[in-house]
């Protein structure tokens, strides 16, 4: 048996089913905030009791993504790795590699300064979609349907001038029925999906009221979720697809630290369970 | 246990853990449980909902 140590920020009824899950399956297991946690460059891993291997599960993205350098600092394992993390913590990041794998994905537009992003959308057109880089839970995505709504965007990004405002992302509107597809990737394998219908707008995240409906793996799905998989590095992860009237499925979103609460009552397969046994299996291989 | 905020009545779970958030049922604020032994439990003002929260 594995100890695992569950290193959370917020603990949410995700962290709780994987810590009863791995509890049930005899491993012991320790939960750990990070947000109380102190690391430095002389830390050791023995200074810690980080068990075996780490399950990172952090809402917050930054603090968790920090915390896996630090885990990798100290060689502890941990799901899922920094570069993992990156990759799709950040949209453009993630975009690049799914296109650079050959995996179906909407075709996205990058500009670097509010002049280049004008540019770019006088020269496609509308309808378009912005996104943030950084950020969950639909928060941000606006459709630009006219030059109107984009100045507007482009004065709000110019007056709160964060980080990532200069970096804008503008995705084609995919033509599509009025929901998504969220799979549960763990190691690659397809474990569970669910339709995720919009109330009447675009969006369709759970957060913001999307009403979930189990959805059938298909071979398709499979083996789309595979490659998005392996070209973010693997590891547990949430792959969002839309289905193109004319393109079929494109995956437009791959998410790290996935949330599970609303999937895990009506899944076939056991997700936390899992989850917990890829997490053990990876510190043996 | 009463709400540092209105001193409302607190419902905290005998399951509830460390990193839990409880809201008050009357004024709504969010209190993260930062220390429980049996029965002693410690409350601190939960963090709100950051820009980068999320998947």
């Amino acid at each position: 048996m594995s100890k695992i140590c569950i290193v959370f920020d917020r603990l949410r009824s995700e962290e709780k089913l994987l810590r009863k899950e791995a509890e049930d399956l005899g491993h012991e297991t320790s939960v750990l905030d990070a947000k109380i946690t102190q690391i430095n460059t002389d830390s050791k891993k023995s200074d810690f009791d980080f068990g075996d291997v780490v399950l990172e599960r952090c809402i917050s993205y930054f603090r968790g993504l920090h915390f896996t350098a630090c885990l990798e600092f100290l060689d502890v394992p941990v799901i899922n790795e920094f570069d993992v993390a990156n990759n799709c913590g950040n949209k453009l990041f993630m975009s690049l590699l799914l296109k650079k794998n050959n995996i179906p994905t909407p075709k996205t537009y990058f500009s670097f300064s509010k002049d280049g992003a004008t540019e770019n959308v006088d020269k496609v057109g509308f309808p378009l979609v912005i996104k943030p880089v950084i950020g969950s839970w639909g928060r941000g995505v606006m459709q630009i349907k006219d030059k109107d709504t984009l100045d507007a965007v482009i004065e709000i990004r110019e007056l709160t001038d964060g980080h990532y405002d200069r970096i804008y992302y503008l995705q084609e509107l995919i033509n599509r029925p009025p929901r998504d597809i969220r799979v549960i990737s763990v190691g690659g394998r397809a474990i569970a999906a669910m339709y995720r219908k919009s109330d009447g707008g675009f969006k369709t995240n759970i957060a913001l009221g999307a009403e979930p409906e189990l959805c059938e793996i298909t071979s398709e799905i499979e083996d789309l979720v595979a490659k998005a998989s392996k070209a973010m590095g693997g590891g547990i992860l949430g792959v969002d697809l839309m289905e193109d009237e004319k393109r079929g499925l494109l995956v437009h979103e791959v998410n790290n630290t996935v949330e599970f609460k609303g999937l895990v009552k009506v899944a076939k397969k056991n997700i936390p369970k899992e989850m917990i046994e890829f997490t053990v299996n990876s510190i043996r291989k | 246990m009463n709400c540092p905020e209105c001193d409302a009545s607190l419902n905290i779970p005998d399951d509830a853990s460390v990193g839990e958030i409880i809201s008050c049922p009357d004024c709504g604020a969010d209190f993260e449980i930062s220390k429980k032994e049996g029965s002693n439990v410690e409350l601190k003002q939960a963090e709100t909902v950051g820009e980068d929260w999320g998947e």
